[in-house]
Order: C-alpha cells, then sequence, then structure tokens
C-alpha cells in the first residue's frame, strides 16, 4: 500500500513535466499545424541560461525568472526568423526546420557551455517527504513542481477564457481563415502562441533538470515523453496534454516501480499504442469524421 | 521497357561506381559503403511519406531490427552473405507488418508520436536480454573478403561493392514498383483516401503494405550498416538515427529516389566535411566537436527554406523541362486559398 502511494504520488509529479512540455506542443499545434521538434532543444537552452544567471547572482529565483523570460523570447524569435517562412509550404518543411533548429540549438549550447554534464539547483529540498513514519515518495521540490505547473496550466485557462489575447488564440485555432477575415492580426496570434510555448518548455526545463543534470542533449527523452502525453492526450486539447502527462507519468512510474526499470520506455510505447487504438486522436480531441 | 530503363541505369550507376571505387582510398570506399547503406534506408522511407502519405519518426527502429537480425545470422549461421541481408529485410518486414497493423488507423502527428516512441523504445530490449543481443557492448557483425579477390584486397572496398549492389538491386524494385498498380494506389490514397476507398481500393491494406516496404529496406539498409561498421549496438540507434533518415528523405526531396541518393549523401559527407572545416581552422575541445553540429542545423534550415522541394526539387527546376510539382500533395494552400475548414485540416492532419 505504501509503496502504491510512492509509486502514484512519484508518478504525478513527474508526469506535470510531461505535461508541461505536451502544452507547449499543444499551444503551437493548436495554432499553426506545427509539430515543434526544437521544443526540447529550447527547453534546453533556456535552462543553460537559468543556469548562468544562478551562477553569477547565486539566486535560484533569478535564473527560474530569466529561464521563463528567455523561454518568452526564444519562442518568438524562433518563429519570426526561421518558422513563418514555411507558412503556406508542405507540413514538412517546418517539420524539417524545426528538427534542424533543435541541432543548432545543441550544437550553440555545446559551443558556449561545452558538452560537460553540469548540476543544476533545486528549488526546494529533495529529500522525501514523511508524514510520521509514512514515506510519501516525494519531495518538497516534487510539490514545487506539479504546483508550478498547475499554476501555469491554470493561469493559461484563464488567458484563453477570459482576455482578449486569449480569445484571438482560441479564434485562430478554431480557424486560421475566419479569424483573419473577422480582423485578427494572425501574424502577432501566432508569434503569442510559440512564445507561450516557449515559456511552458522553459518551465519544464528548469523543474526536470535537477533530477537530470544539464548538457546538451538533456531535454531529449523529456521531449519523447512529452510528445507522448500530447498525443495521448489529443494535440488539439490543452486539458488533454495535462491529463495524459499525468497518465503517462504514472503508468511509467508503476511499471518502473513493480516491473522494473530496464523497459519503461517499452511500456510507455505499450500505452500510446492502446491508448491510440480505441481513440486514434488522443483521448480529448474532438471527434472528427474522416471515413465514408 | 519501363524494366529494361531501370536496369539500365542502374547498370551505368554501377559501373561508375566500380569504377569510383578502385579510384579512391579506403576511408572513401568506408564512405561510399555507409551512404549505399542509407540510400536503402531512405530510399523506403522516401516511398513510404511521399508515395502512401504516412509519416514514420521511427524507421531507425527497423533499421536496429535488421542490424540485429543480420549480426545474429552471421554469428549463429554460416549461411551466404546474399541470404544474410534478404533474410534481415524480412524479419524487419514482419515487424514492419505488425506495427503497421496497429498503425493504420492513425494519421499525420499521432502516427509521428507513435513512431517516435518506437524508435526510442525499441533498442532498450538489447539491455533487457543481453544474452542475445549483447546489451549496451552489442554484437559483432564482421565480414571477411572473399578469397578469389586476394588477401591484399581492402575489405572497405568489398564493402563498398556489397553494400552499392544492394542499394542499386533496391532502387530498381522501389522505382518499378513506385511505377506500378500499387505505385499508383498509394499516389490516390495519399492524394485523397476517401476518393480512393470509393474507386474500390483497400485503403488500411495499401498503408500497411507501404509499412511492409519501407521496414524491409530499413532493415535491408540496417543490416548492411551493420556489416559496415562491423558492429551493432544500442548506442547506434538513437532518434538521431530516425530523425536523420526523415530529414535526408525530405532534403533530398520527398517521393524521390534519386532524392534519396542526394539526402544521404548529404546526411553523410556534411557533417564529416563541416567537421574537417573546423578542425582545418585550429579549433579545438568543446567547440571542434559542437561547431559543426551548429552548423549543420543551420545547413538544415537553409536548405528547406531556400529548396522547399528538396535538392531534387530544385535541381529538375534547374534542369528539367517544365517539370510537375513535387511528389508532395497538395501543398501551398494553406491561408492562401480560402478552402474550407475541414478540407485545410485533413491535408494538415495527413501529414507531418
Amino acid at each position: 500500500m505504501q509503496e502504491f502511494i510512492e509509486f502514484t504520488l512519484g508518478g504525478i509529479a513527474s508526469g506535470m513535466i510531461y505535461a508541461a512540455i505536451a502544452l507547449s506542443l499543444v499551444l503551437i499545434w493548436r495554432g499553426t499545424r506545427v509539430l515543434n521538434y526544437s521544443q526540447g532543444g529550447m527547453a534546453m537552452f533556456t535552462t543553460y541560461v537559468a543556469w548562468l544567471v544562478i551562477r553569477h547572482t547565486g539566486s535560484y529565483w533569478a535564473g527560474f525568472a530569466a529561464a521563463l523570460a528567455s523561454g518568452l523570447v526564444l519562442g518568438a524569435l524562433c518563429e519570426r526568423s526561421v518558422v513563418r517562412p514555411t507558412e503556406g509550404r508542405s507540413p514538412l518543411n517546418s517539420v524539417i526546420v524545426t528538427i534542424g533548429l533543435l541541432i543548432f540549438l545543441e550544437g550553440l549550447a555545446g559551443v558556449i557551455y561545452g558538452g560537460q554534464y553540469r548540476s543544476f539547483p533545486a528549488a526546494y529540498s529533495l529529500n522525501g517527504l514523511k508524514i510520521g513514519k509514512f514515506a510519501l515518495g516525494i519531495s518538497p521540490n516534487d510539490l514545487f513542481t506539479a504546483g508550478a505547473v498547475l499554476a501555469a496550466a491554470l493561469a493559461l485557462a484563464l488567458v484563453f477564457r477570459y482576455t482578449s489575447a486569449g480569445l484571438r488564440l482560441r479564434a485562430t485555432a478554431f480557424s486560421p481563415v475566419v479569424a483573419r477575415l473577422l480582423g485578427v492580426r494572425i501574424g502577432r496570434v501566432l508569434t503569442l502562441g510559440w512564445a507561450l510555448a516557449g515559456l511552458f518548455g522553459a518551465l519544464a526545463g528548469v523543474l526536470v533538470t535537477p533530477s537530470t543534470f544539464l548538457y546538451p542533449n538533456s531535454m531529449d527523452s523529456i521531449f519523447v515523453l512529452g510528445f507522448t502525453a500530447a498525443v495521448i492526450g489529443g494535440l488539439d486539447s490543452p486539458g488533454g496534454a495535462v491529463a495524459g502527462g499525468v497518465l503517462l507519468g504514472v503508468v511509467l512510474s508503476y511499471a518502473g516501480g513493480y516491473l522494473g526499470n530496464d523497459l519503461v520506455l517499452l511500456y510507455g510505447l505499450v500505452v500510446l499504442a492502446l491508448v491510440l487504438m480505441v481513440r486514434p486522436s488522443g483521448l480529448f480531441s474532438a471527434p472528427r469524421t474522416r471515413r465514408v | 521497357m519501363t524494366l529494361l530503363r531501370h536496369l539500365a541505369v542502374a547498370v551505368g550507376a554501377g559501373l561508375i561506381l566500380l569504377a569510383l571505387s578502385v579510384k579512391v582510398t579506403p576511408y572513401r570506399d568506408y564512405q561510399i559503403a555507409e551512404v549505399a547503406a542509407y540510400v536503402v534506408a531512405v530510399a523506403g522511407l522516401t516511398v513510404l511519406i511521399g508515395l502512401s502519405g504516412q509519416i514514420s519518426v521511427g524507421n531507425g527502429a527497423f533499421m536496429a531490427v535488421g542490424g540485429y537480425a543480420g549480426a545474429l545470422l552471421l554469428i549463429h549461421q554460416s549461411w551466404p552473405l546474399a541470404l544474410v541481408f534478404a533474410a534481415s529485410a524480412v524479419i524487419a518486414a514482419a515487424a514492419g507488418a505488425i506495427f503497421g497493423l496497429a498503425a493504420a488507423r492513425l494519421r499525420g502527428p499521432y502516427l509521428a508520436g507513435a513512431t517516435l516512441m518506437l524508435a526510442v523504445a525499441l533498442p532498450s530490449l538489447a539491455d533487457q536480454y543481453t544474452g542475445v543481443f549483447g546489451g549496451d557492448q552489442g554484437l559483432s557483425a564482421s565480414i571477411t573478403t572473399p578469397a578469389f579477390l586476394g588477401a591484399t584486397f581492402p575489405p572497405t572496398r568489398w564493402q563498398a561493392w556489397l553494400t552499392c549492389a544492394a542499394a542499386l538491386i533496391t532502387l530498381v524494385l522501389l522505382a518499378n514498383l513506385r511505377r506500378s498498380r500499387v505505385g499508383r494506389s498509394w499516389r490516390a490514397v495519399r492524394d485523397d483516401e476517401v476518393a480512393a476507398a470509393l474507386s474500390g481500393l483497400n485503403v488500411a491494406r495499401l498503408q500497411i503494405l507501404a509499412f511492409v516496404v519501407s521496414a524491409a529496406c530499413a532493415g535491408l539498409g540496417g543490416a548492411l550498416l551493420a556489416v559496415v561498421t562491423g558492429i551493432v549496438a544500442p548506442g547506434a540507434y538513437t532518434l538521431t538515427l530516425s530523425i536523420g533518415l526523415l530529414t535526408a528523405a525530405v532534403l533530398g526531396g520527398l517521393g524521390s529516389l534519386p532524392g534519396a541518393v542526394w539526402g544521404s549523401l548529404v546526411l553523410v559527407l556534411v557533417p564529416t566535411y563541416l567537421t574537417n572545416v573546423t578542425a582545418s581552422h585550429g579549433l579545438s575541445g568543446a567547440a571542434s566537436s559542437s561547431v559543426p553540429i551548429a552548423a549543420y542545423g543551420v545547413v538544415l534550415i537553409v536548405v528547406m527554406l531556400v529548396f522547399p522541394a528538396g535538392i531534387q526539387g530544385a535541381l529538375r527546376r534547374i534542369f528539367g523541362p517544365a517539370a510537375p510539382a513535387a511528389a508532395v500533395p497538395l501543398n501551398a494552400l494553406r491561408r492562401r486559398r480560402p478552402a474550407s475548414e475541414h478540407e485545410e485540416e485533413g491535408i494538415h492532419e495527413k501529414i507531418t
């Protein structure tokens, strides 16, 4: 019983990281129908920015803020510079451009910071929490991780729901053509979408790196799991991204805990396959008929 | 006639490669062999994406299946090489059939996600069953040059011959498949699934078949690459490999077999070239290993922005007659034409 609770809570904590990456992918997919393969690379890069700021100022929170701010800027910059020109071309062009961006960012990080593994501080203690003698399997930092992602997701939901920028984002996701006809400046909305995605990626980066070390490829596997979470939840649904992330995190945690750590990714593939067999467009996407 | 023309082109290319392989240094022979092995895998992928309209970000997994199958057969059986390669392709094709069955309902990014996860997850099996697959160390997959070539014959030249022969045979087979009834049916499915189904085509079966063909090619390419590098290990079948295959297929020009050759040349030669350039400028340490990576990323972005239809598309535009658009379906529609929402969505969900 105690093991079960440990695995569940631990799984939710790591699932929130996948949820953050999944959210960033969903934000971009809804707006631009582009799959951003460079999301992990962008998150890695902003985490290096945070690392640099922490080293110079000694303040974790200054680094945390720097990561989020650089995520916003980097997202907008990538969209304006290299992704925008692929608009109106085959979707695979934008895929290759984002892959090129990923390789470029990983190379650039190596040039600037070197390839060695660096440790990255956590906001709070990494020691496990206990109630009396009962170990919960999560640390204060895990609580902070889950809380931060949840708060960010809620804030995003509020922005979508109550602000005019959110309305424009939703309108563009619903139908770019109609939104443009109604006077929405689509170009700006798309840049905003990428900037927000950069922010969520940056958040995931600073939250996960204390447990993985920081190096140019450090976000690769996190990105794959975040992508998987987005696919499980349905790429059109922000709520689905969070649910998909938590589901994946919990299942991988059970698999690792009860069945052994070696084949965790394979169990992830099984979960993905099962979900997609039942719901080929993810759990929470709106059904759309394709077949006659 | 078409068959004859493809054969003639292949024989011509084979003679040129033969002359080339004798002239160059053993290291260049090794590179030729490496490129040829990638050509096989990329050609299969370009047929899958460009003709049938399905994406795979995970063909590295099928290369792993083929590579391990080849290595195990070389170690445990004393079959002739051709049979080992054929068996590797068949085993990978079987894996492709199983995956294709599960994936036939998936489209666009969902298919991309599933194949990506496959590419990342499958190599972990090698760590689990250390006894069979050799764990992290992997298995040796070395071959010896046949005795009739003499003792001083460079082994890399023999590997270049083997892989080039396999690549040319694969390309001829794929070129004929492209022109056949199956190829036409794939194009019909790619351009409009509903219309294809209404014309009596079995869409699901055609899509699974495309996965089988592409997996067979990836498996053969994997076995060839294993023989060239002399080893199979989980470290060789990373996400980078799968993404590299996709990059090569798109960069060369989707759906085009010459494009697969250009893409493979870029994939193998550009990083090596960039590394040499960096080294000759006296950079060292971390910068010397990272600058080529960053530069390769820039090359990918620039080529894709300047030549949206890939290298073969650009060549066709420069040299060819008023050529039809590249094999990418219905591109350039987005937000330019007031198409109906449903239609737009459909196009983008199909391939991404």
